[in-house]
């Protein structure tokens, strides 16, 4: 536990020496959903179909462009291969790093999502379940994308190729948080099934996921 | 007699029993591919019933279930490649997992391909986001990335093991992902869920689909073999016995 977060203080104090590297994240996020109605058309019908969908896509390219960073850094300077050579299982220094991931590119876009339902005319039920959707969703796209980001650590093109490798497998979380978003317009009550799936999603990632990127790690550092 | 176990898990003996049974193989796909396409265009009967009763298009399931079966029965076979080859580590498990992938890709094209066509009379549209259809464009996209993968990685170690471990990956969430699209709303699983069952179609169609099953299959085990030499030469291409092989082919 106490690697765990020193881990994470760690990469969070070195993010915020940089903070125009979280920012970006979260400003690319905001323009893919702003480009939208522009190209579409802006009525009011349209949009209000249209926003879920769009907001969880644009959520998950976000999240997909930062995870080139995830290793990035630490793999160039050498601190990565000495983090592994330490005693700890691999398994926790990553879920340290994607937990510090997800708390710098993950959780603003939670924060933002309100404000960009407005663009796109989302009732103040729908706003709340797409809030809480993606609360329990994206942390599933950074532990799902950190197995990819280790695959291709190091590699030339590592940023093309990571989403062809990511993006399908995403395909579940998107389903089912653009769904949910959409079901709370018609009955707040249906809901519950989609975001339980989502926490259940989240479980399974949790699990599994450290445990595929540390040894993804160690064939890419060896 | 002693059996040994591990005689062909040597790339070197493995070559010379690939190149033996690859005529063997490729034989047998000819003949059953032929057999069961001629079976299922000539031999079934022209219509198919119900209350949309299918002209002669249908004949198209004799090319397409095959492709879709093995399709998907390939990346069973190259996850469990992988996953014999990041637990016992061998060299001959990356290699046939490498060979295996392009082939299914290929069947997998193949079925999505014939799909269409079918959709088209049938539904009057080239695609429509069906759960069969979707998923299938998935596993298309799987097999694309563990081949990008593999490709993009210089190392061949590491490109063995990171594409192993990604279609190890794979194999976990095809089935999550597979049922997210089959059911879109959890609240009406069982409603949705589109049935079929081999034991519903009629036994003269489903033997012509299973001949030329057989006969694909064949063809895959020739395929891969065939390209599972080439990686094995190019792979061993500085050891005694490929030096060996190469100057008694040169030698007159």
């Amino acid at each position: 536990m106490r690697v765990f977060l020193c881990v994470l203080g760690r990469d969070i104090t070195l993010a915020m020496r940089r903070r125009t590297d979280v920012l970006t994240t979260l400003f690319f996020f905001i323009i893919v959903v702003s480009l939208f109605p522009l190209g579409v058309g802006t009525e009011k019908q349209t949009l209000k179909i249209l926003g879920p969908g769009v907001v969880w896509v644009a959520a998950l390219l976000a999240s997909m462009l930062a995870l080139e960073r995830l290793f990035a850094a630490d793999y160039e300077d050498g601190t990565l291969e000495q983090m592994l050579l330490s005693t700890q299982p691999p398994a926790v220094l990553v879920l340290a790093k994607v937990t510090a991931h997800w708390l710098l590119t993950g959780l603003p876009l939670v924060i933002i999502a309100p404000l960009v339902g407005l663009q796109y005319q989302l009732p103040g039920n729908a706003q709340w379940i797409m809030m809480v959707s993606l609360l329990v969703g994206t942390p599933v796209l950074s532990l799902i994308g950190a197995i990819g980001a280790a695959l291709t650590l190091g590699l030339r093109g590592g940023g093309i190729l990571l989403s062809l490798l990511i993006l399908p497998l995403y395909i579940p979380v998107l389903v089912y948080g653009a769904g949910a978003v959409t079901v709370s317009m018609i009955d707040l009550a249906d809901t519950q099934p989609y975001l339980s799936l989502l926490g259940a999603f989240l479980l399974l990632a949790l699990t599994l996921s450290p445990l595929a990127t540390g040894a993804a790690l160690r064939i890419a550092l060896e | 007699m002693k059996i040994h176990w591990f005689r062909y898990s040597s790339p070197a003996t493995f070559y010379d029993l690939a190149g033996r049974l690859i005529p063997w193989f490729a034989a047998l796909a000819l003949v059953l591919t032929l057999a069961g396409l001629y079976w299922g265009f000539f031999e079934t009967p022209d219509r198919l019933g119900g209350t949309n009763p299918q002209k002669e298009y249908y004949r198209i399931i004799f090319l397409h279930v095959p492709a879709a079966w093995l399709s998907m029965w390939l990346y069973l076979v190259l996850a469990a490649w992988s996953a014999v080859g990041l637990i016992f580590n061998t060299r001959l498990s990356y290699m046939m997992a490498v060979a295996t992938a392009p082939s299914g890709a290929i069947f997998t094209f193949i079925a999505l391909w014939t799909g269409s066509f079918w959709g088209r009379t049938s539904w009057g549209t080239w695609w429509d986001w069906d759960p069969r259809l979707t998923s299938e464009l998935i596993l298309l996209f799987l097999y694309i990335g563990y081949m990008a993968l593999h490709s993009a990685i210089d190392d061949t170690r590491r490109a063995d093991r990171s594409a192993a471990l990604l279609a190890l990956v794979g194999l976990i969430c095809v089935p999550i992902i597979f049922w997210s699209i089959n059911c879109p709303d959890p609240n009406q699983c069982a409603a949705l869920h589109q049935r079929s069952g081999l034991d519903r179609v009629d036994p003269n169609i489903l033997w012509a689909m299973l001949v030329t099953t057989l006969g694909l299959w064949s063809y895959s085990f020739a395929a891969i073999f065939a390209r599972v030499r080439g990686v094995i030469l190019s792979r061993e291409a500085d050891t005694q016995w490929v030096r060996d092989l190469v100057a008694t082919e040169a030698a007159p």
